[in-house]
């Protein structure tokens, strides 16, 4: 069991180098994944039986090349091109293990892969299929059943990503400056989806189920290895770190969810508190500000704060501010209402949801009446509050934050004496 | 996000239409669904049996009665059902629009077991 988590782990982390080190040598991405897919397979039925070679990821080079060589042979075979089968028959370098001249090729082609798989061609789903297959390793059914899609959906997302990466006709080589910080924010939003895909999960785990949050932590890191210098990326690392370390808390064993205010923070995970308080301290000195960067710093607040009633408000609602200030959106509006109730009383929270009102873009969303009720609930609109938490109810489509829901609603039933927690 | 897209359908109107319509009509079905599966979107595709097969049970005050034919007595009776997975209702909006043309298309999203705390 240990030995394969370990030959596992190890295989993920080479499966990007291994790509890489096949794309720069036959130049096509889409076998390239292919190959390198089987390889992977290949190795995680021979390497538990019979070891790991003393050069896993030469080895893997190894086989993938073979299995490239020989799809490649076949398919000009059946198209008659003679001129490139001398080329790809006779590879530029032996299937001897590569020289280790590649350290430095090695991260690159793991930025390369990140980018191309987050191509801005590719929808978000295909983006995030792509990635955890060709840089995460994983194989199309870990994928699929992470996403609980049929198989045969997945490899068919897959299979049309590739075909869209090559009729975009893109090269295997990192974008000019010009475009490359816009491309790495898709790499780190596709990153940040992957992680809440697996952190929003609820139900207990799965074994046959990869745990998404884990290997979105795990891209993360190896980025920021990469680029240690970028304030999002450790800010998307940071946020991620600080947000996971809270789960043992969010869900109770039935699935149900604890409000932030309700968790029993001795059951967080301090250890990874102080990694990514750390991180993003270190961070904020540092860099030039961005997003993640000040959702990771609202996150550390909360995490530092030993009870809901110690929480600092008052510097949350400071962050709350910059952010709208540098990525207005309704959401971080509807979260600053949230704030500034805490700070100024509920009264001045429901007059900045007025203003998402107005906007009309988060109209009918069940977080706007959610956070309405709970405000009015503040405020002691009792009749009002429910009629919100019964209006969120019946719009999510999230099972326990219905659940959730209902149970604020029923909390306020005239004469339930549970109502005033 | 997924979707289930319920094809509402009145047995009389395919019955009585020209086979070249026919064709054309279920053409586009076809299309659609070969579409669908090779983007990774299509998750499952159904087709029901005519509406006269149908046995409606209930269980009323511990007795169990079992009648012929559908539930509800509209013309229009469930034919198909397909189970998307797209990015936005607006896609689910987009690729379920053709097939609506003699037909009626409901769009359910599915829930979730997924859940954020508040």
């Amino acid at each position: 069991m240990t030995a394969d988590t370990e030959i596992d782990d190890l295989l993920r982390g080479l499966a990007p180098q291994v790509l890489g080190a096949l794309i720069r040598r036959y130049g096509r991405f889409e076998d390239g994944e292919d190959a390198v897919q089987e390889a992977l397979i290949a190795a995680a039925v021979q390497w538990p039986a019979q070891g790991i070679p003393d050069n896993p990821r030469g080895w893997l080079i190894t086989v993938a090349s073979r299995r490239l060589t020989d799809e490649l042979r076949g398919e000009t075979a059946r198209r008659r091109r003679e001129e490139t089968v001398a080329s790809l028959a006779a590879p530029d370098e032996p299937s001897a293990p590569a020289p280790d001249d590649d350290a430095t090729a090695d991260r690159d082609d793991t930025l390369k892969l990140l980018l191309l798989c987050c191509h801005p061609a590719l929808s978000p789903a295909s983006q995030i299929a792509l990635t955890l297959r060709a840089v995460g390793g994983l194989t199309t059914d870990q994928i699929a059943r992470a996403f609980l899609v049929p198989e045969a959906t997945m490899a068919q997302r897959i299979s049309r990503a590739k075909q869209t990466i090559r009729s975009a006709g893109t090269r295997f080589t990192l974008p000019p400056e010009g475009e490359r910080a816009e491309r790495l924010r898709a790499v780190l939003h596709v990153l940040y989806l992957i992680f809440n895909e697996g952190y929003t999960a609820t139900s207990g785990p799965d074994l046959q189920r990869v745990e998404l949050s884990a290997e979105a932590i795990r891209l993360a890191r190896d980025l920021n290895r990469l680029l240690p210098d970028d304030g999002e990326v450790a800010g998307l690392l940071a946020l991620m770190l600080l947000t996971d370390a809270r789960r043992p808390a969010r869900t109770r064993e039935d699935g149900s969810l604890v409000p932030l205010a309700e968790q029993d923070r001795t059951r967080w995970n301090h250890d990874v508190i102080r990694e990514g308080v750390a991180l993003i301290t270190a961070t904020l000195a540092s860099a030039a500000v961005g997003p993640y960067q000040l959702q990771a710093a609202i996150a550390a607040v909360h995490d530092e704060a030993a009870t809901a009633d110690e929480t600092d408000w008052q510097q949350i609602v400071i962050l709350y501010d910059l952010l709208a200030v540098i990525a207005p959106n309704p959401m971080v509006t509807l979260n600053q209402a949230v704030a500034i109730s805490m700070v100024r009383g509920p009264a001045a929270g429901l007059e900045s949801l007025e203003k998402l009102d107005r906007d009309g873009r988060l109209a009918g969303h069940h977080r706007l009446d959610a956070v309405r009720a709970h405000l009015l609930e503040m405020a002691g609109d009792v009749v009002a509050a429910q009629a919100g938490y019964r209006s969120a109810a019946r719009r999510t489509t999230s099972l326990p934050e219905q659940r959730y829901l209902e149970s604020r609603a029923a909390r306020l039933e005239p004469g339930d004496g549970s109502s005033d927690r | 996000m997924k979707y289930v897209v319920l094809i509402y359908s009145n047995p009389a109107t395919w019955e009585t239409m020209p086979a070249a319509e026919r064709d054309r009509v279920l053409g586009i079905h076809n299309r659609l669904i070969d579409e669908l599966t090779k983007s990774g979107e299509m998750l499952r595709v159904d087709g029901l049996g005519h509406p006269s097969n149908t046995k409606t049970v209930r269980v009323r005050e511990g007795s169990q009665v079992v009648t012929d034919g559908p539930f509800s007595e509209a013309k229009e009776q469930l034919a198909g059902v397909w189970a998307l997975d797209v990015d936005s209702i607006e896609r689910a909006i987009e690729v379920s629009a053709p097939i609506a043309e003699y037909d009626t298309v409901e769009i359910r999203p599915l829930m979730d077991l997924s859940g954020l705390e508040m």
